[in-house]
């Protein structure tokens, strides 16, 4: 950095200077990072640790009185409780299902936006604004889009369909049928932060690489696969990392389109209804608990198994 | 690539064209869903387009969330959401600078712990906050209140913003503020005329990402206030019901065209910044 690069030009011979010099900026370094760093740790590591010794325990909030200590048995009925593995099961589908049509359609408007020439301003800033949408606007918008009686789904697949598909098609009315209006509003939602990450590994590539191989005669497709790809590994693992630990608590579609009906519930909606509806504060935690874990590792597998360097501050 | 031939030039703009339409289609069915008349909402014989956009569109709704029924749970709800969003904002800003100037410009052992718990803390399930601040608020009388939703809020911004913000000011040529005082400015001069300009573009665009955030939550809000502090998604989803013989469809469309309008208008305006501010902070190499 330019700091130290100065510093260790004009300072060399005076040694004892320096570390007196080094020792007060290691100070004011902490006395500017402290507070953020402090605060930071206070709003989110204490709830947590404050989670944890909640769910060791029995405890109605109504009933404070009733509390009591249970050890890890909140665990135990949580993981043997037939609802969490269908929230579990619920909250997978959508991370998956997500995941994969984000990263094509990401992938595909990344293309576009990297070699477009006509509207590109234009295009680029349209593709944002989903970005600026409130989510439960964007659950709103397709729920209303996809109901009998407001919605034009219906109306635009009947006419696609000459008139095959029915009018009164029910979307919330089934598992399978709501979840793909509730991955739809989250793809749509998500879909252009996902394709500015792509689009920023994208701009890195050497394009002289992929000339080269083109003047060599390879087709598109290996031009994408063998050259593309590889040289935007990175990007591309920290854009699947983000998304799919983004999607992993998804909450707010879900609740405004179906409110969890038609087993249609996610893990993040389990946690809300034990805490905020049955006020049963020691088992909402331990399922607090149990999602911040398959977090973590899901976080694990990617940072280790995929080796994706989030820290890498270093720029080449 | 060295040129594009015209064959490919008009492609991509066709291709551009599908891409705009699936962008554009949820905001624009939203705001003709807005200008729907209740009888409209349930007779698609009232739209055109099938069922799209009304034949005749009328401003009702805005009046019922401005003035009509509707008012006394949109205009609170706004007002909730503005005063908390950018009070978290200016917070999370003010503590984000500070530590980022610091991470970017001094040496000093644990900055890594810094920004790698930044990034840890932004992929909280923000969900497993709300169990134990749940319980705790209700202890404390936090729960409901404006600073009760400003305080979880910081956990959504304060990690944003010093990640971002760090990005930002690494890339800062600094030295600049040196040769200003070589060249005989005061520390005040140097900081006035060289550092605040090169550091406010990179300061406002965190602070519109870490606002955006902020103002999207809905985890929070719906979960620790019920009525003296919540914000507008929360109250959107509580306009559903309000009355017992009309759905509130149209008042939930014209509230969600009025909540998004001036976000849509930062977006336009600031698209370059806000899209190196967001992707600075997450792919750099």
């Amino acid at each position: 950095m330019s700091v130290t690069a100065s510093a260790a030009g004009t300072t060399e011979p005076v040694r004892r200077r320096l570390s007196d010099r080094a020792r007060g900026e290691r100070s004011l370094g902490w006395r500017l990072a402290g507070p953020a760093f402090a605060v930071m740790l206070f709003v989110t590591l204490y709830p947590i640790a404050y989670a944890i010794y909640l769910s060791l325990f029995n405890y109605r909030l109504t009933d404070p009185s009733g509390r009591k200590f249970v050890g890890l048995k909140n665990y135990a009925v949580a993981l043997s409780d037939s609802l969490f593995w269908q929230a579990f099961v619920t909250t997978f589908v959508i991370v998956v299902i997500t995941l994969v049509v984000e990263l094509v359609l990401g992938m595909a408007f990344a293309m576009v936006m990297n070699r477009i020439v006509l509207p590109r301003r234009t295009l680029r800033t349209i593709v944002l604004i989903p970005y600026a949408i409130i989510t439960v606007v964007s659950a709103f918008s397709w729920l209303y889009a996809a109901r009998i009686d407001t919605g034009f789904f219906n109306h635009w697949l009947h006419w696609l369909s000459l008139g095959g598909f029915p009018l009164d098609y029910n979307w919330f009315g089934g598992r399978w049928s709501s979840l793909t209006i509730i991955c739809l509003s989250e793809i749509w939602k998500t879909t252009p932060f996902m394709s500015l990450l792509l689009l920023a590994g994208l701009a890195q590539i050497d394009s002289s690489l992929e000339e080269a191989a083109q003047v060599d005669g390879a087709t598109w497709w290996q031009r994408f696969s063998k050259v593309v790809l590889p040289n935007m590994k990175a990007a591309l693992m920290v854009a699947v990392l983000f998304r799919t630990l983004d999607a992993i608590r998804i909450y707010d579609n879900p609740y405004v389109m179906t409110g969890g009906a038609n087993k249609t519930t996610t893990l993040s909606m389990l946690v809300a209804n034990e805490t905020i509806n049955r006020v049963e504060i020691g088992m909402g935690s331990a399922l607090a608990v149990i999602l911040f874990v398959i977090v973590l590792i899901v976080a694990a597998i990617f940072v280790r198994g995929f080796k994706v360097d989030l820290t890498r501050t270093g720029r080449s | 690539m060295s040129e594009i031939s015209p064959k490919a030039k008009w492609g991509l703009a066709g291709v551009a064209v599908p891409i705009m339409i699936w962008t554009v289609i949820p905001i624009a069915w939203i705001f003709a869903t807005s200008l729907k008349s209740d009888s409209a909402l349930g007779d698609s014989t009232l739209n055109t387009l099938g069922n799209f956009w009304p034949k005749h569109p009328t401003w009702d709704n805005y009046r019922l969330i401005f003035t009509g029924g509707a008012k006394d749970l949109f205009l609170p709800a706004l007002w909730h959401s503005i005063v908390i969003c950018l009070s978290a904002t200016l917070i999370s800003v003010v503590l984000a600078t500070f530590c980022a100037y610091a991470i970017s410009r001094l040496d000093f052992p644990g900055k890594k712990l810094i920004l790698t718990t930044a990034l840890g803390v932004s992929f909280f399930p923000v969900i497993a906050m709300v169990t134990p601040l749940f319980n705790l608020w209700r202890q404390i009388g936090l729960f409901d209140t404006i600073p009760g939703l400003i305080i979880p809020y910081l956990a959504l911004t304060l990690p944003l913003s010093i990640w971002t913000l760090s990005a930002f000011f690494q890339q800062i040529p600094w030295e600049m503020e040196q040769a200003a005082q070589v060249d005989g400015a005061t520390s005040w001069q140097a900081f006035r005329k060289v550092v605040a300009p090169l550091a406010a573009p990179g300061v406002f665009t965190t602070a519109i990402i870490a606002f955006f955030t902020a103002w999207n939550d809905f985890v929070f809000s719906i979960n620790l206030t019920s009525s003296n502090a919540r914000t507008v998604p929360a109250a959107l989803a509580f306009f559903t019901g309000a009355s017992q013989f009309t759905q509130p469809t149209g008042a939930i469309c014209a509230a969600a065209v009025v909540v998004t309008v001036p976000v849509v208008i930062l977006v336009l305006v600031f698209q370059r910044r806000i899209v190196t501010g967001l992707t600075s902070g997450a792919v750099k190499g």
